[in-house]
């Protein structure tokens, strides 16, 4: 071709294209992500894009439900034996995408796969970990602890299982060129370029019976309003993770409808509670004060000073309910008692004039920018807040990568800031985890506290956490964790402020069913 | 004309100071991305425990003292490994390779567009420079280079793609291999799915290429070649079309082809908008994440391709103009 | 402002007119009309953007004056006080738009001017030197400056931004980064035009140091290119601040310029709340387009080519 044939073909291209409308294949569907899936390897990184990616084509051996509950999945029951041992049974008759059978094997192998993926930037050893699993017989696995182990069955819903056949000795890259990528689930590798489209045919032979969609065409669109667009020029079928600011018009607008359901992530705020004097808190003339977050009376005062309906209605347009605690009604061990702490900015003020601190202090609240949903313009909702009962308030915001490295280890291995906005999504869909790794107290090795960037320590509460980690009896371990609950959010040791609404978005005819993890995958989306 | 030899070790001597750049610039952002701090905390699962973040930073080679960290980032980059992405798990040279096709050919459709556009429109506005519609094509260029970039794109957005729905909002069509090459030009789905996204990115040019045209326009019209040309009869189309073309030619190709590693470099911006799965996207994405290896080979290999740019720019116009002579003065 | 500066440089030839050269530019500069109305505008503008403190009606980076409910306002809503009307509306953390604007226009001059008054010192200096000193120094300042105008502005920007964290500080440090080496690029190449002239030769002969020569001779004749680099680098300037904080680089969240209240606004873009980022859009597009276009016309006047 010449080039100015070929520029001629271009010019009348354009003009076809203007004249072609933008067509749907029936059967097949078009899903836009809001962040961009790292791998096609299951193990390779736990992380929330990677694990709904993966699941089309993976399956662990618990499934959980979209509330987070743990459902059969390759396992079709499991109990325990004593106090120490699980056993987990096996579904027959699955056969891999390749035709060969599923078996304990696979099990076995994917378990010690998991914690050691090369290059893996955050990996599932943790889920791994302390526990010897071993084959009864080809569909019989049992899994031994140290110690009684009561969340089994959800971390068992964290792994997924792959293809010991196709997957010895494979690394990331054989799993993104669709090398290793055999699994058992409802859909099949097609194409993974990165960046730009993940592709899944269906599973014809599939355990569970036959897929809905034909080709399931998987793309991230970061950019929130880009991505709405895509879905109103129909570009997309499906949409996660729709902007707050949108969802009034996407309400109002007949070609889309709308799936919203609580997440199982919360927003709060840490407070330095360690340090005698916090580096972010000064007096009012700016001279150093002893750090006022360790008397309850003024975190309780700056929880009062918060207005939690205004912020769910003004700031994250309806699509959060405000929080009394770390997860909302419904999730296992969640207390009945707590409620969503009230506005009172006069009771806020008292308990500061109470606290020593009649004219407040000077505070910088930390927060990342874009982290979660609307996360800098809610610190500077509190901010505002704050600075009406006294406490003026800066905001200063940052990258993820930036702020969560300084608020973990910035101060010589220690968090650097006095106030922070952070989210905690409960992956194990119940109490334990925001427990143990929020308001726990600080323990490197019994790995305790591991995300508690305030240093928040209360004796009281550890022991009430610990028997409940402990207790296999799931009716005895939801009261322990309620009563937890209630003592760590009666001390604020962290102010929690609301839980927040996950919304998707799909074309009229269409429908998605909300699911508290987060994960947008085809199986959730029906016609209607 | 100059000997080959000059030529010859003029070359190196450029290629010599671009791998001193090269070198500089990856100690300046292998420090300075060191001093913001690693990715581990954001990527790592937040239950993760002490002992678990640090393996992971082991397993990232992020326990090393820095100096040793860069010495062996060198030692590999020498036999062409740009290091391992934290985000990705894979070769960052890699990732980035994968990706040019896409930023290579918005930036070639842009180049294109500001071609077609500009000089037609410039050589107008130079012929004609008080009639109304040449000073509308000015005030227009204004704007063109007065409006940000990423406000532009989301309100072709807005109003090609979901007003109109003449084109797709996002990303990048099919591709189909001519000539050996693929690219999501060859296909009329892709052809599609680069209008806007080019356009959007080649705005700047057009300005840029309506102004040189018109001033080279200016400029030529009044030079005794033109002058006697008229004077002779020749006709007016022939004039525009041969002579004062070829002559204003030369500088819009060497200005286009200098900026285009700017297009390139400012894809970023488009490409972020128009979740255009180039390495502009890539670039912000690293940025964000902190993802030294990636952002470190991208450097790496923009650099390079700004020297051979240059480099090529250089030599062609030295063959084109004689009067120009390379190794003395270089600009 | 600068451009009266131009008529203070004192020409070594007097020019036999009856105008003083100050009243030729003037009437050359006025022979555009739609380069005097941006000039115009510019300084309402400017002016505008310095009285702001003054004249609006919220200090929109007093968080205590800022309300959430208040938040997304239509133009025309009366505030929540009762003292005066959102003529604009609000944003998403309510902010009264015309006093956001103007405070945020207040930021985005100062970022673009300070970065351009400081690289034009910085690059100036370097580049008078080079011209001066000749020979390796020169060849290496200039070296370093082809190097460093053969990247891409926005990606030093990006990469500094990165290294050095958010403020108006930092932003401006990386902008005088990626502009200084246009400005020693011209006053070089002015200045060696200069430097070969008659009167500088006569200075020498005088026995006038080095010094004396290069700033109070050379110099002033190196302005007129170097106030059309100006005007044009302002303009980027302010575009690139933009750019940058549409990238989520630029600055505080809580003392948004013009470019990150464009940037907010472009999250309701497809919600219909349209006042939130068009405002700030065009008043910066207004912004921008007059700087360049006072720049236009100032090349033209001051271009020796193009003179009748």
């Amino acid at each position: 071709m010449t080039f100015s044939k070929s520029v001629l073909a271009a010019v009348v291209a354009a003009g076809l294209a203007l004249a072609a409308a933008p067509s749907a294949i029936a059967k097949d569907l078009r899903m836009a992500l809001s962040a961009e899936p790292s791998a096609m390897d299951p193990h390779f990184h736990n992380l929330t894009p990677n694990n709904a990616l993966t699941s089309h084509v993976y399956e662990r051996l618990v499934h959980f439900d979209e509330k987070q509950t743990p459902i059969p999945g390759l396992a079709t029951s499991w109990k325990t034996i004593d106090e120490n041992t699980w056993e987990f049974k096996l579904r027959t008759g699955v056969k891999w995408h390749d035709g060969s059978p599923f078996t304990a094997d696979d099990v076995i192998f994917s378990m010690e796969r998991a914690p050691n993926v090369e290059n893996s930037p955050g990996s599932f050893a943790l889920y791994v970990r302390g526990k010897t699993f071993s084959k009864v017989d080809d569909h019989t696995v049992r899994v031994t602890t140290k110690e009684p182990y009561p969340l089994m069955p959800n971390d068992m819903a964290t792994i997924a299982i792959i293809s010991k056949k196709a997957a010895t000795g494979a690394k990331t890259d054989d799993f993104n060129s669709g090398k290793a990528a055999i699994g058992t689930g409802p859909f099949k590798f097609s194409e993974f370029v990165k960046g730009d489209r993940y592709v899944v045919v269906r599973n014809d032979d599939y355990w569970g019976g036959k897929p809905k969609w034909a080709k399931v065409t998987i793309r991230p669109i970061k950019t929130g309003p880009a991505r709405v667009a895509a879905l109103l020029a129909g570009d997309v079928d499906v949409i996660e993770e729709v902007p707050t600011t949108d969802i009034a018009r996407l309400q109002g607008d007949a070609k889309v409808s709308l799936g919203q359901g609580l997440s199982n992530r919360v927003i709060f705020f840490h407070m330095d509670q360690w340090r005698d004097e916090s580096p972010f808190i000064t007096a009012n003339d700016g001279s150093k004060i002893k750090n006022p977050l360790k008397d309850v009376r003024v975190r309780k005062a700056l929880s009062k000073a918060i207005n939690r309906p205004a912020i769910v209605d003004r700031l994250m347009e309806k699509a959060a309910v405000p929080a009394s605690q770390f997860l909302a009604d419904g999730f296992f061990g969640v207390s009945k008692k707590l409620k969503p702490e009230a506005f009172d900015p006069d009771g806020a003020k008292k308990l500061l004039a109470e606290a020593g601190f009649p004219n407040g202090f000077k505070l910088t609240l930390h927060s990342p920018n874009g982290r979660y949903i609307n996360d800098a313009r809610m610190a500077e909702a509190v901010a505002q807040m704050f600075t009406r009962i006294g406490v003026e308030t800066k905001v200063e915001t940052m990258p993820p990568a930036v702020f969560f490295n300084r608020a973990s280890a910035g101060a010589g291995g220690n968090p650097e800031f006095s106030f922070i906005l952070v989210g905690w999504g409960a992956g194990t869909g119940e109490v334990s985890s925001p427990l143990k790794s929020l308001v726990a107290t600080f323990d490197k090795v019994k790995g305790m506290g591991t995300a508690n960037r305030g240093r928040y320590s209360n004796p009281e509460l550890d022991k009430v956490i610990d028997q409940a980690l402990a207790t296999v009896d799931d009716a005895k371990r939801g009261e322990l964790l309620a009563k937890a609950s209630e003592v760590a959010i009666e001390d604020v040791g962290v102010i929690v402020s609301h839980y927040q609404l996950n919304t998707w978005a799909t074309r009229k005819g269409l429908s998605y069913t909300p699911r508290t993890d987060e994960y947008t995958i085809a199986t959730s989306v029906s016609e209607q | 004309m100059h000997s080959e030899p000059r030529l010859t070790a003029y070359i190196i001597r450029r290629l010599m100071q671009s791998a001193a750049v090269v070198l500089a610039m990856s100690v300046i952002v292998f420090l300075g991305l060191n001093v913001i701090g690693d990715p581990v905390y954001l990527l790592i699962d937040p239950q993760a425990d002490q002992a678990e973040i640090e393996r992971t930073i082991r397993r990232l080679g992020l326990d090393q003292p820095i100096y040793i960290q860069y010495f062996n980032f060198i030692t590999n980059a020498l036999t062409g490994n740009l290091g391992t992405s934290f985000v990705h798990g894979t070769s960052a040279l890699k990732l980035i390779v994968d990706r040019m096709p896409a930023t290579l050919e918005i930036a070639i459709a842009a180049t294109l567009m500001s071609i077609v556009f500009g000089i037609p429109l410039g050589l107008y506005a130079g012929l004609k420079p008080d009639n109304f519609f040449s000073k509308s094509i000015m005030a227009t260029s204004i704007l063109g280079f007065s409006l940000p970039t990423f406000w532009v794109g989301i309100m072709m957005i807005m109003v090609f793609a979901v007003m109109l729905g003449w084109l797709p909002s996002t990303g990048r069509g099919p591709t189909a291999t001519f000539l050996g090459i693929t690219s999501s030009l060859f296909t009329i789905d892709g052809l599609r799915h680069i209008a806007m996204p080019a356009l959007n990115l080649a705005l700047l040019k057009i300005s840029l290429v309506i102004r040189l045209t018109r001033a080279g326009t200016r400029e030529a019209i009044h030079q005794d070649y033109i002058k006697f040309a008229r004077a002779k009869g020749i006709s007016s189309s022939r004039i525009v079309g041969v002579h004062l073309l070829k002559n204003i030619m030369i500088p819009v190709v060497t200005v286009l082809g200098l900026e285009f590693g700017n297009l390139v470099a400012f894809s970023v911006v488009t490409e972020t908008i128009f979740a255009w799965p180039g390495m502009g996207k890539l670039l912000i994405d690293s940025i964000q994440s902190l993802d030294r290896p990636v952002i470190v080979a991208y450097l790496i290999i923009i650099v390079l391709l700004f020297v051979i740019i240059n480099l090529v720019v250089d030599i062609l116009y030295s063959v084109l103009d004689p009067r120009v002579r390379i190794g003395e003065k270089s600009a | 402002m600068s451009v009266t500066d131009v008529g203070t440089v004192p020409t070594p030839a007097a020019r036999p007119a009856a105008q003083t050269p100050f009243q030729r530019f003037v009437a050359d500069f006025t022979e555009s009309r739609l380069a005097t109305i941006a000039f115009i505008l510019l300084i309402v503008t400017m002016v505008l953007a310095l009285i702001a403190p003054w004249i609006v009606p919220q200090n929109p980076y007093d968080l205590a004056q800022v309300d959430i409910m208040d938040s997304r306002l239509k133009p025309g809503t009366p505030a929540a006080s009762g003292k005066y009307t959102h003529w604009l509306g609000t944003d998403g953390a309510g902010r009264d738009l015309v006093s956001a604007m103007l405070y945020g226009l207040r930021i985005s001059l100062a970022v673009g001017v300070m970065s351009g008054v400081i690289a034009m010192a910085l690059g100036a200096a370097i580049g008078l030197i080079a011209a001066y000193a000749g020979g390796r120094t020169e060849s290496i300042i200039m070296r370093i400056v082809d190097l460093q105008l053969s990247f891409p502005a926005i990606l030093v920007a990006l990469m500094l931004i990165a290294i050095l964290g958010k403020g108006v500080d930092k932003i401006i440090i990386a902008l005088v980064t990626v502009q200084w080496a246009y400005y020693a690029r011209t006053v070089r190449g002015s200045a060696l035009v200069e430097s070969r002239k008659e009167y500088v030769e006569a200075a020498r002969c005088l026995g006038l140091s080095n010094a004396r020569i290069l700033f109070r001779h050379i110099l002033p004749n190196c302005l007129p290119p170097l106030i059309v680099v100006v005007t044009v680098q302002t303009a980027h300037a302010i575009s690139l601040e933009a750019t940058l904080s549409f990238l989520g680089v630029g600055l505080p969240q809580t003392e948004p310029s013009l470019g990150l209240l464009i940037s907010n606004g472009f999250q309701y873009m497809l919600s219909g709340e349209y006042w939130i980022s068009f405002f700030p859009g065009l008043v910066l597009l207004m912004t921008i387009v007059v700087i360049n276009l006072v720049g236009d016309q100032l090349r033209d006047v001051l271009n020796p080519r193009l003179s009748k």
